[in-house]
């Protein structure tokens, strides 16, 4: 709150204050599209493939076509009747809507049934009988990388959306759907000359976002029009997407969301609302598909990546070369995983100040479910790699970790290895403040006998999406009450309330009397999709410049109206003048989008590759039981630079939630495949995800003091900086406690066993 | 539903506190009731194994996983969902307290957080933060709200006993 309550209105950015359908959560009565029902409706299940990589000889449907209750069986053959070029996807047009003449994952979509009763049309999937021929499959990245023999896809079909990608198109031969490079200065001759020279792989596992409200999408068809009400992240693309499929104008496809029982990235670009699409145009009927828990599994997942890196240093511990090699599982279909590549792919060296860096990010597909975004687009995966190897040089050099850094940061106004200049980037500040919270240089109890404690911190950073667009509408009606129209999702983030705090910021009115639209493309205007920390920045811009534009109008009027300057120019007052009666509106729009330079293909290299850059930091202290290898967390400190946190309330909450998540898929997380491919673990009963049991009780969270100049209000996303720096902060906690070095995720405490065993020169046999 | 089904069966109970019948499958869970012919939206499906507390409900005034539950078996019984903890116009303390400490993000997993803390504070009028986190250990967040939501069963504990004193 304003300290000033007189004069001055009440600032609006900077509130702690409750979301605005908090009421409506608590009382079991908020809007989610998982509780829609319309008239007519179908419900469609899905029949999954059973083999990783096979050709379709055939598909028998009769028997599921005669079961009782079923409306309709359709394959590809039925979807191409009513959308002839059936591939979809962000950044490839790769993915079937249902397999044709191929399968390429345990799980993919092959046939659609539909009933009006789930449990009907349920049954009849598992009546429809398929005919493959199996063909060789594989799963690791790096050998995929490497294999001619086979190929997930024959072709690579870029979907030209992205220009980074547009060079790739006709690839044949290759499962590598992506190469990104950076190169600056020279790294063979800087290793040359390096005192010391440290070379290490990492890996981590694939994992699921598991939102509890599984995906879900309806379509409706209507005369020359269809409306698809979908847990989307982005409804934008999904409209521009599907009027692609059907060759339509974008204006007949009307795409409608509501609040998202989470996303975390699962429900971003496009997932079952193509197939809704085909089996609503075929059934001419509303159809539903609502996942089980189990599909979700199947849809999108987080990218397993290794990674290999290589770093000079010089004998005072300055880093002076550093070559990351990485190789991104993107499983069947490409998603969004080519960006998550060149995006994540570009940081790869970390926040360091490093002359020399070569860097390789390599898409790759396999015969997995698809990876594409997951809370941190490929960032945690990055500081997984390069944090832990900040600690293992530190460790064989015996300089302090945090002094190593603070030998090696990137600061304000140096280089990044792209060449772009770091701008209000408190990565210094960060690692400081996790420091004084850890009581770094205070002396450490390292336990006794089997009980043994060490602590870890580590820092990353992510650099914001670019470039993208977002758009935005400010009404004021004529008693004066604000609406803000805004396609923004949300999903758990506040996004809303966010919004409403802008709008409210701008227009001196409090945010809890302004309305926020839910997503309609038919109403709301175009934003590029709610992901990537990207709201606050775009959409917060978008909106204070749509509030701004009727703050003016309303002056404009005022003038017209001879209401003197030295008079408020209040909506209401304006309009019922203007108009004789309460009548009218006064609209404003705004629209925003970054400067950018997009990197150049051979180097990497742009002057200005990202509007802003995410800080988080984390340290953790843990104890670990050396008979066993379990551990526990018994600190557990989380630090970001998000500028001025427009909601301190909400903030908070994020970047703790944030944490957590990233600690399920640091220590328990993990999608188990058997050697054909089959997921084994689709399910709360086996796939463990962060209890209340499971956070550690004392839970530190701080936004460091910064203002982020481009941003509004000095704002910036926070969303995903508190994953950074957790997994690699306990790995170092476990190596500081036991002596033993973890570098593949997760960190379980069988991991940590098998270690200390290894370390005993007693391994244990192997799984 | 098939009306005509010749497994039909007709059940009746109190649902949140007036007197209804249901024609239901033997199949169908009490979820799939609540949602499907009261649309009571409270309760949500999510992992479907009685592992995530989404789909809490209260039969006979105890907390049951509804996915799991089948409706047959609530034939003659007393069901309360989240949505009669407000008949009267006020919040429940436990909602007003999830309210004010921010204990929810997406708000999908907050109906089952909430019927199980009043439950816990029911039996236990003043939980340590161990006995919060046991008891609500069957409720899954992954928007990982935990510290706000121990935070919001501390300060109901509080309101709840000011109320009686």
């Amino acid at each position: 709150m304003s300290n000033d309550d007189t004069a001055q209105p009440t600032r609006q950015v900077g509130r702690s204050l409750t979301r605005l359908e908090a009421r409506a959560k608590v009382t079991g009565r908020a809007e989610y599209i998982h509780n829609l029902v319309l008239p007519r409706m179908l419900h469609g299940k899905v029949a999954r493939s059973t083999v990783a990589h096979g050709r379709i000889r055939s598909i028998d449907i009769s028997a599921a076509r005669e079961l009782p209750g079923v409306f309709a069986v359709y394959t590809a053959d039925d979807v191409m009747r009513v959308i002839p070029e059936p591939y979809y996807g962000p950044a490839f047009h790769d993915q079937p809507i249902l397999a044709l003449e191929k399968v390429r994952y345990i799980g993919e979509p092959v046939a659609l049934v539909l009933a009006e009763d789930p449990h009907v049309a349920d049954e009849a999937t598992h009546l429809i009988m398929v005919d493959y021929e199996e063909l060789p499959a594989v799963f690791n990245e790096v050998e995929a990388a490497q294999s001619d023999r086979v190929l997930v896809h024959e072709v690579l079909r870029p979907a030209g959306t992205f220009p980074d990608l547009k060079h790739l198109a006709g690839r044949k031969g290759t499962n590598v759907a992506l190469d990104f490079q950076l190169r600056r200065g020279d790294v063979d001759a800087a290793f040359a000359a390096a005192a010391h020279v440290f070379e290490d792989t990492f890996t981590t596992q694939q994992v699921m976002h598991t939102p509890l409200e599984p995906m879900v999408s309806i379509a409706e068809p209507g005369d020359g029009m269809l409306t698809i009400h979908t847990a989307s992240q982005s409804p934008s693309f999904v409209r521009i997407e599907i009027a692609r499929l059907l060759g339509w104008p974008e204006n007949r496809v009307r795409v409608k969301s509501a609040l998202l029982g989470g996303g975390f990235g699962a429900k971003l670009y496009i997932k079952l609302e193509a197939l809704v699409t085909a089996g609503a145009l075929l059934a001419r009927r509303p159809v539903k598909v609502s996942l089980t828990m189990e599909e979700q599994f199947f849809t999108i997942t987080k990218h397993a990546t290794t990674f290999r890196m290589k770093t000079g240093v010089s004998a005072d511990g300055r880093i002076t070369a550093r070559k990351c090699e990485v190789w991104w599982n993107g499983g069947a279909y490409g998603d969004i995983g080519p960006r998550v590549t060149q995006k994540s792919g570009f940081t790869a060296s970390g926040p360091y100040d490093i002359d020399n860096v070569s860097v390789d990010s390599y898409q790759v597909y396999t015969n997995l479910p698809p990876a594409g975004a997951f809370r941190g687009f490929g960032i945690p995966q990055m500081v997984w790699a390069y944090e832990s190897h900040a600690d293992m040089i530190a460790r064989a050099l015996a300089i302090d970790p945090v002094e190593f850094r603070r030998r090696n940061i990137l600061r304000e106004g140096r280089p990044h290895a792209t060449g772009t200049v770091m701008r209000d980037a408190a990565i210094e500040l960060v690692l400081e403040r996790v420091a004084q919270r850890m009581n770094w240089q205070q002396p450490f109890e390292r336990g006794t006998g089997t009980l043994r404690r060490g602590r870890g911190i580590g820092v990353g950073f992510k650099a914001l999406v670019a470039p993208t667009t977002s758009m935005a509408m400010v009404s004021l009606a004529a008693d004066g009450s604000c609406t803000v129209y805004s396609s923004t999702v949300d999903m758990g983030q506040a996004s809303d309330t966010a919004i409403a705090l802008v709008a409210g910021d701008v227009l001196d009115i409090p945010a809890e009397q302004i309305k926020v639209v839910r997503p309609d493309t038919d109403v709301t205007p175009y934003d590029m999709a709610t992901l990537g920390s990207r709201s606050t920045f775009h959409m917060g811009h978008a909106v204070r410049l749509a509030a701004e534009d009727a703050r003016k109008k309303l002056r404009e009027l005022a003038d017209e109206l001879g209401v003197p300057a030295d008079q408020p120019a209040r909506a209401g007052d304006l309009l019922r003048r203007k108009y004789g009666m309460q009548a009218g509106n006064i609209v404003g729009i705004g629209s925003f989008i970054p400067s950018y330079q997009s990197p150049n293909y051979q180097t990497g290299q742009s002057e200005n590759i990202t509007p802003n850059w995410m800080v988080g930091g984390c340290g953790v202290e843990v104890e670990v039981d050396t008979e066993t290898g379990h551990f526990k967390l018994l600190r557990f400190e989380n630090v970001v630079d998000c500028g001025t946190p427009i909601n301190p309330k909400v903030v908070d909450t994020q970047i703790s939630g944030a944490a957590i998540m990233q600690l399920g898929t640091a220590i328990y997380e993990r999608m188990e495949f058997d050697e054909v491919g089959q997921l084994r673990n689709a399910s709360f009963a086996e796939y463990k995800i962060p209890g209340i049991h499971d956070i550690p009780h004392v839970i530190g969270r701080e936004t460091v003091d910064s203002y982020q100049k481009n941003g509004p209000f000095g704002a910036k996303g926070v969303g995903e900086s508190s994953t950074f720096g957790v997994a690699s902060a306990i790995a170092e906690a476990i190596e500081d406690a036991c002596g033993v070095r973890l570098k593949s995720l997760p960190l379980t405490p069988e991991a940590v066993f098998r270690a200390l065993c290894d370390a005993k020169h007693e391994p244990l046999s192997e799984e | 539903m098939n009306a005509t089904s010749e497994t039909a069966m007709k059940i009746q109970f109190v649902l949140n506190g007036e007197p209804v019948s249901a024609l239901i499958e033997p199949h169908q869970t009490i979820l799939e009731v609540l949602r499907g012919q009261f649309a009571l939206y409270g309760a949500r499906e999510s992992c479907g194994q009685g592992l995530c507390g989404c789909c809490t409900v209260l039969v006979n005034g105890e907390t049951i996983s509804g996915c799991l539950y089948l409706a047959a078996m609530a034939d003659g019984a007393t069901v309360t969902t989240i949505e009669h903890l407000d008949a009267n116009g006020e919040l429940d303390p436990v909602q007003q307290a999830f309210i004010e400490c921010g204990a929810f993000q997406c708000g999908f997993c907050t109906s089952g957080f909430i019927l199980m803390s009043r439950q816990l504070l029911d039996e236990n009028a003043d939980p340590s933060e161990a006995e919060i986190r046991h008891y609500l250990a069957g409720n899954l967040c992954r928007c990982a709200a935990y510290p706000e939501i121990v935070e919001a069963v501390k300060l109901a504990a509080r309101r709840r006993k000011e109320a009686l004193a």
